[in-house]
């Protein structure tokens, strides 16, 4: 017993939430009083949250896994024998034979959980910087036709087709030019963007050096938001250990091309994830959302222009341009090409991170990977897609997760947030809450989303209330069509998706 | 969370060490807040100099931000999840007894200046509600009791 162990214990917020650093000091003290020599990796989450801390042991056959572990459990666990490996009631065999993970088709998140997020050489192990070294070689023509035939769409919500957008950018005659990474990620029950950035965030960095060979950008911006502390410390080490190893600054590995990458911090305004919102802010001013057009393609940032994208488009890039087109297109479902990392959230008993290809039902994403309710009780309602997403029934759980079928259904994808409430749950406070929030939140600069969500939430306070509830329904009806027709953009056009859909899937609760 | 006391000197320091970023003003205020814990009333004129903008602009993107206070926070800040996720998981009656125990409001901070209260619209970790930020601290699977230990 000389050579060191490895163990993997994640440094994901997710996991820190529940006591990781803990458990991680647990097993260095342990493993010392034994005299055991183990070698501690701090890794990316696997996304099986409900099981964090998940700590995994290397063998010869693969990494097993215990989970959730805490403080206390880690002398038992040692006792156990779980440094060999050995059976243990918070064991669950080999990781990558899960379930939840095994069927699972991981072309984003292929590398987190598996590898340190700061390691350049573990990323290149992996396959990481393959889709820039090929993206090198090619025009920047090139780069925009691979991604362009891959089908891939913007993630953020909208799923307007990347390709495109990156045409457009290419196309525009400008002594300057931005890629603006979106990493805003504020609706409720995600947590993709935060995840790849903690536990892959040289991913992010390629795909947007990769995006800015494409469009002749040489400098980028990473908005996030600032309640991801661990994130933004996470990727600002990660630009460090970038620039230091030459996969950014001035002339990349001596290919002429230069990239810099800065990350700039939100302050907690939920609008600002709105492109036109992001740019105002990334410029230094009140985030108030932009007329359109000009689009940001042809005037974004600081008026030049720019590539706006996801989180999770810009780090679906790496594998276009090193697997190739035809390869990721083959996923998905009708027009919705690829995979989408679909976050379980809310009152479900195994919450977590799963991608897969469009196209799989909402149902099988709730019952057979998140297991129901955590709670035990009958599921009601699921809200896909943030604050700004339709709540779905129990009954149309059936529904196929891709843009096109969900947009039939009077619902969204939105950034793949799936927020599961059990049958406790009220829909006319619900509906309340989507109002609120888009008062809350509202930048201020169109009338039907300022003064329409407030008026929302006083007439739902009545609803709520019981008073007058006939004459206030049809008078909430009229407010959310004015808002859906006259908002300048989604925070206000989308409130009343919510509403609306709680109204008429649950009207017992609004009679 | 100890924070500097307000000193236009510093100020200007931490302004000045900003001034070649493009779009600055962002950034500055961050800076101002992690040192000061605030941004001082003081800091708006001291801001508008520096970028060639009116008090008015400064002035109206502090107060558009959420996360930018205009007075000092308590040693203590608690933000509390109140999104729809942490909402299924049973927010409500967290965020009951974290009033109860401070004895203050959501926004509010205790005379004592121990605790500041406030809700915050998702932290990201969305499927271990329900989840508070205290001070730096992301905690998840919030129950009365884990959280009281915390703030002991």
């Amino acid at each position: 017993m000389s050579a060191a162990i490895t163990l993997y214990v994640p440094r994901d917020a997710a996991a820190l939430s529940v006591g990781a650093d803990q458990v991680a000091a647990a097993i260095v003290a342990e493993a010392e009083a034994r005299k055991l020599p183990v070698h501690i990796v701090r890794n990316g989450s696997r996304g099986m949250l409900w099981l964090e801390p998940l700590v995994e042991v290397a063998t010869p056959a693969g990494r097993v896994a215990y989970g959730p572990v805490t403080p206390e459990n880690v002398a038992e666990l040692f006792d156990a024998g779980f440094l060999e490996a050995k059976p243990h009631p918070l064991g669950h065999g080999l990781t990558e034979e899960i379930f939840y993970f095994k069927h699972q088709q991981r072309l984003t998140f292929a590398r987190c959980g598996v590898t340190d997020p700061l390691s350049v050489a573990d990323y290149q192990a992996h396959g990481g910087f393959a889709g820039l070294e090929k993206a090198l070689k090619m025009t920047p023509a090139e780069i925009v036709k691979e991604v362009t035939d891959s089908g891939l769409r913007g993630r953020g919500g909208a799923g307007f087709p990347t390709g495109i957008k990156w045409n457009t950018v290419l196309n525009a005659p400008s002594d300057e030019k931005f890629v603006c990474c979106n990493a805003d990620e504020g609706d409720s029950g995600t947590f993709a963007d935060r995840m790849i950035i903690e536990g892959d965030p040289f991913l992010l960095i390629e795909g947007m050096t990769i995006t800015a060979l494409a469009v002749g950008a040489r400098q980028g911006y990473v908005y996030l938001r600032s309640e991801y502390p661990h994130a933004v410390e996470t990727l600002r080490e990660a630009i460090r250990i970038a620039y230091e190893q030459d996969w950014l600054g001035s002339n990349i590995h001596g290919s002429g091309h230069d990239f810099h990458l800065e990350v700039r911090v939100g302050a907690g305004s939920y609008v600002c994830g709105e492109e036109t919102a992001m740019l105002e802010s990334l410029e230094g001013k009140r985030g108030v959302v932009r007329a359109k057009p000009p689009i940001p393609a042809l005037e974004g940032l600081f008026g030049k222009p720019t590539v706006v994208n996801n989180v999770l488009t810009l780090t679906s890039v790496p594998v276009v341009l090193a697997q190739g087109a035809a390869f990721y297109r083959d996923f998905g479902a009708g027009r919705s090409h690829g995979t989408q990392p679909f976050q379980l959230a809310g009152n479900i008993a195994r919450g977590g991170l799963v991608e897969l290809a469009f196209g799989v039902s909402l149902h099988d994403l709730v019952y057979r990977y998140g297991g129901g309710t955590a709670t035990g009780r009958p599921l009601r309602a699921v809200q896909v897609g943030g604050p700004l997403g339709a709540y779905v029934p129990e009954s149309q759980l059936s529904l196929s997760a891709d843009y096109e079928s969900m947009a039939e259904a009077g619902a969204m994808l939105g950034h793949g947030g799936l927020v599961v409430f059990d049958d406790s749950v009220r829909m006319d406070h619900m509906a309340r809450f989507a109002m609120e929030f888009c008062a809350e939140e509202s930048c201020g600069k169109c009338t039907p989303c300022r003064i329409g969500s407030t008026r929302g939430r006083e007439v739902l306070d009545k609803i709520v209330a019981g008073i007058d509830r006939a004459a206030n329904m049809i008078l909430l009806e009229d407010l959310c069509t004015v808002m859906t027709d006259g908002s300048l953009c989604a925070m206000g056009g989308l409130t009343p998706l919510p509403v609306k859909s709680a109204i008429r899937h649950f009207p017992e609760d609004f009679a | 969370m100890t924070a500097a006391a307000w000193n236009a000197e510093r100020a200007r320091a931490i302004i000045d060490s900003h001034r070649s970023l493009r779009g600055a003003l962002l950034p500055m205020l961050h800076a101002l807040q992690e040192e000061f814990g605030y941004v001082d009333a003081d800091a708006a004129p001291l801001l508008a100099d520096s970028l060639n903008l009116s008090k008015a602009e400064v002035h109206g993107v502090i107060t558009f931000y959420h996360e930018f206070r205009q007075s000092h926070p308590g040693r203590h800040v608690v933000r509390v999840c109140v999104a729809e996720a942490c909402q299924a998981r049973g927010s409500d009656k967290l965020v009951d007894h974290l009033k109860s125990k401070l004895g203050i409001d959501l926004g509010e901070t205790r005379a004592d200046g121990e605790f500041t209260l406030e809700a915050v619209y998702c932290l990201g970790n969305c499927a271990l509600g329900p989840s508070a930020l205290v001070d730096d601290q992301l905690m998840g699977r919030l129950t009365p009791a884990r959280i009281d230990g915390a703030l002991a």
